[in-house]
Protein backbone atom coordinates (compact mmCIF):
# COMPACT_ATOMS: atom_id res chain seq x y z
CA UNK A 1 0.00 0.00 0.00
CA UNK A 2 1.51 3.06 -0.70
CA UNK A 3 1.89 6.36 1.51
CA UNK A 4 -1.37 8.55 0.06
CA UNK A 5 -3.30 5.39 0.36
CA UNK A 6 -2.06 4.72 3.83
CA UNK A 7 -3.20 9.01 4.64
CA UNK A 8 -6.24 8.48 2.65
CA UNK A 9 -7.33 5.21 5.03
CA UNK A 10 -6.54 6.71 8.18
CA UNK A 11 -8.25 9.53 7.15
CA UNK A 12 -11.07 7.68 6.72
CA UNK A 13 -10.40 5.71 9.85
CA UNK A 14 -10.42 9.24 11.84
CA UNK A 15 -13.54 10.28 10.17
CA UNK A 16 -15.06 6.59 10.70
CA UNK A 17 -14.12 7.23 14.72
CA UNK A 18 -15.74 10.21 15.07
CA UNK A 19 -18.88 9.77 13.09
CA UNK A 20 -19.15 6.27 15.46
CA UNK A 21 -18.16 8.12 18.37
CA UNK A 22 -20.83 10.59 17.64
CA UNK A 23 -23.25 8.09 16.95
CA UNK A 24 -22.63 6.08 20.26
CA UNK A 25 -22.93 8.93 22.14
CA UNK A 26 -26.44 10.30 20.61
CA UNK A 27 -27.62 6.25 21.07
CA UNK A 28 -26.53 5.92 24.87
CA UNK A 29 -28.08 9.26 25.32
CA UNK A 30 -31.44 8.54 23.63
CA UNK A 31 -31.33 4.81 25.54
CA UNK A 32 -30.49 6.23 28.82
CA UNK A 33 -32.35 9.82 28.50
CA UNK A 34 -32.95 9.16 32.58
CA UNK A 35 -29.59 8.48 33.51
CA UNK A 36 -27.41 11.67 32.64
CA UNK A 37 -23.99 10.39 34.15
CA UNK A 38 -23.99 7.23 32.15
CA UNK A 39 -20.51 6.20 31.18
CA UNK A 40 -20.28 7.89 27.33
CA UNK A 41 -17.83 7.52 24.46
CA UNK A 42 -14.86 9.65 25.96
CA UNK A 43 -14.65 13.05 23.62
CA UNK A 44 -13.11 16.22 25.25
CA UNK A 45 -11.88 16.77 28.31
CA UNK A 46 -9.46 19.00 30.16
CA UNK A 47 -7.45 21.13 28.17
CA UNK A 48 -4.45 23.50 28.37
CA UNK A 49 -4.26 26.07 25.50
CA UNK A 50 -2.99 30.04 25.04
CA UNK A 51 -6.19 32.57 24.42
CA UNK A 52 -5.77 35.77 22.18
CA UNK A 53 -3.40 37.97 24.84
CA UNK A 54 -0.85 34.48 24.84
CA UNK A 55 -2.37 33.62 28.52
CA UNK A 56 -2.60 29.96 29.53
CA UNK A 57 -6.36 28.75 28.98
CA UNK A 58 -7.82 26.06 30.69
CA UNK A 59 -10.69 24.06 30.48
CA UNK A 60 -10.99 25.53 34.24
CA UNK A 61 -11.51 28.75 32.58
CA UNK A 62 -14.67 27.89 31.17
CA UNK A 63 -16.21 27.92 34.94
CA UNK A 64 -18.68 24.84 34.83
CA UNK A 65 -20.77 26.60 31.77
CA UNK A 66 -21.47 24.61 28.82
CA UNK A 67 -19.79 25.07 25.80
CA UNK A 68 -19.81 25.66 21.84
CA UNK A 69 -16.71 24.68 20.68
CA UNK A 70 -15.43 25.24 16.97
CA UNK A 71 -12.00 24.19 15.66
CA UNK A 72 -10.35 25.96 12.69
CA UNK A 73 -8.01 28.60 10.99
CA UNK A 74 -7.84 31.93 9.76
CA UNK A 75 -6.83 31.28 6.25
CA UNK A 76 -9.89 29.48 5.94
CA UNK A 77 -12.14 31.13 3.25
CA UNK A 78 -15.68 29.59 3.93
CA UNK A 79 -16.28 27.33 6.75
CA UNK A 80 -14.63 29.35 9.43
CA UNK A 81 -15.90 33.16 8.79
CA UNK A 82 -19.72 32.08 8.35
CA UNK A 83 -19.29 29.91 11.24
CA UNK A 84 -18.18 32.75 13.31
CA UNK A 85 -20.60 34.99 11.45
CA UNK A 86 -23.59 31.69 12.52
CA UNK A 87 -21.91 31.94 16.39
CA UNK A 88 -22.59 36.09 16.59
CA UNK A 89 -26.32 35.38 15.30
CA UNK A 90 -26.72 32.57 18.08
CA UNK A 91 -25.68 34.86 20.33
CA UNK A 92 -27.85 37.80 19.29
CA UNK A 93 -30.58 35.34 19.58
CA UNK A 94 -29.58 34.13 22.92
CA UNK A 95 -29.45 37.58 24.21
CA UNK A 96 -28.76 37.62 27.84
CA UNK A 97 -28.48 33.90 28.04
CA UNK A 98 -25.58 33.67 26.09
CA UNK A 99 -23.67 34.97 29.42
CA UNK A 100 -24.42 31.35 30.49
CA UNK A 101 -22.56 29.67 27.66
CA UNK A 102 -19.15 29.69 26.38
CA UNK A 103 -17.95 30.11 22.56
CA UNK A 104 -14.93 29.39 21.58
CA UNK A 105 -12.99 29.20 18.69
CA UNK A 106 -9.96 27.43 18.54
CA UNK A 107 -7.44 27.30 15.74
CA UNK A 108 -5.67 23.57 14.56
CA UNK A 109 -3.21 25.55 12.70
CA UNK A 110 -1.29 26.83 15.65
CA UNK A 111 1.95 27.52 13.62
CA UNK A 112 0.57 30.97 11.46
CA UNK A 113 -2.68 31.39 14.45
CA UNK A 114 -0.64 33.18 16.72
CA UNK A 115 -2.35 34.67 19.63
CA UNK A 116 -2.82 38.50 18.54
CA UNK A 117 -3.75 37.02 14.74
CA UNK A 118 -6.46 34.60 16.27
CA UNK A 119 -7.71 37.63 18.18
CA UNK A 120 -8.23 39.83 15.50
CA UNK A 121 -9.75 37.27 13.72
CA UNK A 122 -12.63 36.21 15.87
CA UNK A 123 -13.03 39.38 17.26
CA UNK A 124 -14.16 40.89 14.26
CA UNK A 125 -17.14 38.86 14.31
CA UNK A 126 -18.02 38.89 17.99
CA UNK A 127 -15.89 39.43 21.52
CA UNK A 128 -18.05 37.17 23.18
CA UNK A 129 -16.12 34.22 21.01
CA UNK A 130 -12.87 33.17 22.86
CA UNK A 131 -10.17 32.62 20.74
CA UNK A 132 -8.09 29.46 21.16
CA UNK A 133 -4.29 28.25 19.89
CA UNK A 134 -1.09 27.28 21.33
CA UNK A 135 1.97 25.58 21.23
CA UNK A 136 1.80 22.54 18.41
CA UNK A 137 1.99 20.16 20.94
CA UNK A 138 -0.96 21.75 23.05
CA UNK A 139 -3.22 21.67 19.94
CA UNK A 140 -2.51 18.13 18.86
CA UNK A 141 -3.28 16.98 22.39
CA UNK A 142 -6.74 19.38 22.35
CA UNK A 143 -7.20 17.65 18.46
CA UNK A 144 -6.89 14.15 19.61
CA UNK A 145 -8.87 14.43 22.63
CA UNK A 146 -11.86 15.97 21.49
CA UNK A 147 -11.63 13.48 17.95
CA UNK A 148 -11.10 16.43 15.90
CA UNK A 149 -9.95 15.56 12.50
CA UNK A 150 -6.82 18.01 11.48
CA UNK A 151 -4.67 17.52 8.85
CA UNK A 152 -1.79 19.81 7.15
CA UNK A 153 -2.13 19.84 3.04
CA UNK A 154 0.28 21.31 0.96
CA UNK A 155 -0.07 23.52 -1.64
CA UNK A 156 2.58 25.34 -3.96
CA UNK A 157 5.36 27.38 -2.78
CA UNK A 158 5.47 25.34 0.89
CA UNK A 159 1.61 26.97 1.54
CA UNK A 160 -0.50 24.86 3.25
CA UNK A 161 -4.33 24.27 4.15
CA UNK A 162 -6.05 22.32 6.82
CA UNK A 163 -8.17 19.88 6.07
CA UNK A 164 -10.73 20.04 9.05
CA UNK A 165 -14.00 18.59 11.54
CA UNK A 166 -16.14 21.63 9.93
CA UNK A 167 -18.85 21.13 13.10
CA UNK A 168 -19.63 23.03 15.93
CA UNK A 169 -19.12 20.84 19.35
CA UNK A 170 -21.82 21.13 22.24
CA UNK A 171 -19.92 20.19 25.44
CA UNK A 172 -21.94 20.22 28.76
CA UNK A 173 -20.71 21.81 31.54
CA UNK A 174 -18.63 18.90 33.01
CA UNK A 175 -16.93 19.06 29.56
CA UNK A 176 -19.02 16.02 28.18
CA UNK A 177 -19.61 15.93 24.92
CA UNK A 178 -23.36 16.21 24.02
CA UNK A 179 -23.27 16.32 20.12
CA UNK A 180 -22.67 18.82 17.16
CA UNK A 181 -24.41 21.59 15.10
CA UNK A 182 -22.79 20.95 11.43
CA UNK A 183 -22.20 23.42 9.14
CA UNK A 184 -24.68 25.47 7.47
CA UNK A 185 -27.11 23.63 10.25
CA UNK A 186 -30.34 26.34 9.69
CA UNK A 187 -30.95 28.60 13.16
CA UNK A 188 -34.05 26.99 13.34
CA UNK A 189 -32.49 23.95 14.15
CA UNK A 190 -29.01 24.81 15.72
CA UNK A 191 -30.82 27.63 18.08
CA UNK A 192 -33.51 24.79 19.95
CA UNK A 193 -30.00 22.41 20.64
CA UNK A 194 -28.42 25.24 22.28
CA UNK A 195 -30.99 25.72 23.94
CA UNK A 196 -31.53 22.69 25.32
CA UNK A 197 -27.82 22.58 26.25
CA UNK A 198 -28.22 25.43 28.60
CA UNK A 199 -30.95 23.58 30.52
CA UNK A 200 -28.75 20.91 30.78
CA UNK B 1 -49.27 60.73 -2.40
CA UNK B 2 -49.48 58.87 -5.38
CA UNK B 3 -46.28 60.24 -6.35
CA UNK B 4 -44.81 59.93 -3.24
CA UNK B 5 -45.59 56.03 -3.11
CA UNK B 6 -44.24 55.80 -7.07
CA UNK B 7 -40.88 57.40 -5.56
CA UNK B 8 -40.30 54.94 -2.77
CA UNK B 9 -41.30 52.22 -5.20
CA UNK B 10 -39.02 53.61 -7.97
CA UNK B 11 -36.32 54.45 -5.41
CA UNK B 12 -36.63 50.71 -3.89
CA UNK B 13 -35.94 49.57 -7.74
CA UNK B 14 -32.97 51.02 -7.72
CA UNK B 15 -31.87 50.29 -4.29
CA UNK B 16 -32.30 46.98 -5.04
CA UNK B 17 -31.31 47.04 -8.41
CA UNK B 18 -27.47 48.39 -6.75
CA UNK B 19 -27.54 45.97 -4.10
CA UNK B 20 -28.12 42.61 -6.25
CA UNK B 21 -25.18 44.08 -8.42
CA UNK B 22 -26.22 41.45 -10.85
CA UNK B 23 -23.69 43.12 -13.42
CA UNK B 24 -23.88 40.66 -16.02
CA UNK B 25 -21.06 40.04 -18.58
CA UNK B 26 -20.77 38.97 -21.71
CA UNK B 27 -17.64 37.19 -22.60
CA UNK B 28 -17.67 35.64 -26.02
CA UNK B 29 -20.11 32.56 -25.42
CA UNK B 30 -20.55 33.04 -21.59
CA UNK B 31 -22.47 35.30 -19.07
CA UNK B 32 -20.89 35.83 -15.86
CA UNK B 33 -22.94 37.42 -13.21
CA UNK B 34 -23.44 37.86 -9.01
CA UNK B 35 -20.50 38.14 -8.57
CA UNK B 36 -19.27 38.87 -5.31
CA UNK B 37 -16.99 38.36 -2.41
CA UNK B 38 -16.92 39.46 1.86
CA UNK B 39 -15.45 40.85 4.14
CA UNK B 40 -11.89 39.78 5.80
CA UNK B 41 -10.90 39.75 9.21
CA UNK B 42 -7.95 41.35 9.86
CA UNK B 43 -5.08 39.46 9.70
CA UNK B 44 -6.71 36.90 7.71
CA UNK B 45 -4.81 35.59 4.96
CA UNK B 46 -7.28 33.59 3.16
CA UNK B 47 -10.16 35.03 1.16
CA UNK B 48 -13.11 33.41 -1.05
CA UNK B 49 -15.42 35.05 -3.87
CA UNK B 50 -17.86 33.87 -5.83
CA UNK B 51 -19.52 34.25 -9.08
CA UNK B 52 -21.83 32.45 -12.03
CA UNK B 53 -21.15 31.95 -15.29
CA UNK B 54 -23.33 30.27 -17.82
CA UNK B 55 -22.08 28.64 -21.04
CA UNK B 56 -24.53 29.69 -23.50
CA UNK B 57 -21.97 27.91 -26.14
CA UNK B 58 -22.37 24.17 -27.69
CA UNK B 59 -18.86 23.45 -26.33
CA UNK B 60 -17.12 22.93 -23.16
CA UNK B 61 -15.82 25.91 -21.59
CA UNK B 62 -13.22 25.89 -18.87
CA UNK B 63 -12.55 28.33 -16.12
CA UNK B 64 -8.48 27.73 -15.84
CA UNK B 65 -7.55 30.54 -13.54
CA UNK B 66 -7.75 34.03 -11.53
CA UNK B 67 -5.65 36.72 -11.52
CA UNK B 68 -5.63 39.64 -9.08
CA UNK B 69 -3.01 42.03 -7.14
CA UNK B 70 -4.93 41.15 -3.28
CA UNK B 71 -2.59 38.47 -2.68
CA UNK B 72 0.53 36.22 -3.04
CA UNK B 73 -1.82 33.93 -5.15
CA UNK B 74 -5.41 34.04 -6.62
CA UNK B 75 -6.19 30.34 -7.27
CA UNK B 76 -9.68 28.68 -8.49
CA UNK B 77 -10.30 25.98 -5.50
CA UNK B 78 -13.24 23.40 -4.89
CA UNK B 79 -13.94 22.82 -1.04
CA UNK B 80 -16.40 20.54 0.30
CA UNK B 81 -17.94 19.29 3.69
CA UNK B 82 -18.17 15.00 3.29
CA UNK B 83 -18.73 13.65 6.81
CA UNK B 84 -18.29 16.51 9.18
CA UNK B 85 -14.99 17.35 7.60
CA UNK B 86 -13.91 20.17 5.59
CA UNK B 87 -11.76 19.84 2.48
CA UNK B 88 -9.90 22.11 0.20
CA UNK B 89 -8.45 21.77 -2.71
CA UNK B 90 -6.27 24.04 -5.74
CA UNK B 91 -7.84 22.65 -8.96
CA UNK B 92 -4.71 22.73 -11.05
CA UNK B 93 -7.07 21.48 -14.53
CA UNK B 94 -9.65 24.34 -13.44
CA UNK B 95 -13.38 23.79 -13.75
CA UNK B 96 -15.47 23.45 -16.99
CA UNK B 97 -18.55 24.31 -17.74
CA UNK B 98 -20.66 21.63 -19.78
CA UNK B 99 -22.13 23.37 -23.06
CA UNK B 100 -25.62 24.97 -21.96
CA UNK B 101 -25.06 24.60 -18.45
CA UNK B 102 -23.98 26.79 -15.37
CA UNK B 103 -21.25 26.99 -12.83
CA UNK B 104 -21.97 28.61 -9.60
CA UNK B 105 -18.93 29.11 -7.53
CA UNK B 106 -20.47 29.19 -4.03
CA UNK B 107 -19.90 29.46 -0.85
CA UNK B 108 -19.46 25.77 0.32
CA UNK B 109 -18.18 24.93 -3.33
CA UNK B 110 -16.18 26.00 -6.22
CA UNK B 111 -14.94 29.81 -5.19
CA UNK B 112 -12.25 31.81 -6.36
CA UNK B 113 -9.25 31.44 -3.51
CA UNK B 114 -6.95 34.70 -2.18
CA UNK B 115 -3.80 32.76 -0.39
CA UNK B 116 -1.93 35.26 1.56
CA UNK B 117 -3.92 38.54 1.51
CA UNK B 118 -2.09 41.71 1.15
CA UNK B 119 -4.64 43.59 3.29
CA UNK B 120 -8.25 42.85 4.00
CA UNK B 121 -11.50 43.32 2.01
CA UNK B 122 -13.59 46.04 3.64
CA UNK B 123 -17.30 45.44 2.90
CA UNK B 124 -18.08 48.23 -0.16
CA UNK B 125 -15.38 48.14 -1.77
CA UNK B 126 -15.10 46.16 -4.75
CA UNK B 127 -12.34 43.89 -6.22
CA UNK B 128 -11.16 43.72 -9.86
CA UNK B 129 -9.90 39.95 -10.89
CA UNK B 130 -9.66 38.70 -14.08
CA UNK B 131 -11.20 35.55 -14.69
CA UNK B 132 -9.13 33.24 -17.37
CA UNK B 133 -11.37 31.21 -19.78
CA UNK B 134 -9.27 28.09 -21.97
CA UNK B 135 -11.16 29.52 -25.15
CA UNK B 136 -13.10 32.77 -24.44
CA UNK B 137 -9.34 33.88 -23.02
CA UNK B 138 -9.42 36.31 -20.25
CA UNK B 139 -12.49 38.91 -18.82
CA UNK B 140 -12.25 41.36 -16.28
CA UNK B 141 -14.98 40.98 -13.63
CA UNK B 142 -15.67 43.24 -10.02
CA UNK B 143 -16.69 41.81 -7.00
CA UNK B 144 -18.47 43.58 -4.79
CA UNK B 145 -17.13 43.13 -1.12
CA UNK B 146 -20.33 41.92 1.16
CA UNK B 147 -20.42 42.07 5.16
CA UNK B 148 -17.60 39.77 6.43
CA UNK B 149 -19.39 36.36 7.32
CA UNK B 150 -22.10 37.05 4.70
CA UNK B 151 -23.73 33.93 2.65
CA UNK B 152 -24.84 35.17 -0.43
CA UNK B 153 -24.20 38.97 -2.43
CA UNK B 154 -27.74 39.51 -2.33
CA UNK B 155 -28.21 42.30 1.05
CA UNK B 156 -30.86 41.04 3.25
CA UNK B 157 -33.26 44.01 4.09
CU1 LIG C 1 -9.93 27.88 -1.12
Amino acid sequence: MNVAKTIRYGAWAAVAVLVAAVSAVTVMKFVQEDVPQAATVQIGGPFELVDGKGQVFTDKNLNGKPTLMFFGFTYCPDVCPTTLSDMQGWIENLGPKADDLNFVFVSVDPERDTPDVIADYVAAFDTRVVPLTGSVDQVKKVVKDYRVYARKVPLDDGDYTMDHTAAVYMLNGDLDFVGTISYQEPEETALPKIRKLLGS
Amino acid sequence: MKTRALLVAAALVAFTGSAALAESIQHGNLTIKDAWTRATPPKAKGGGAFVTITNNGNEDARLTGAVSNYAKRTEIHEMAVNDGVMKMRKLDEGVVIPAGETLELKPGSYHVMFMGLNQPFKMGEELNVTLEFEKAGPVDVTFPVMKMGAKSGKMHH
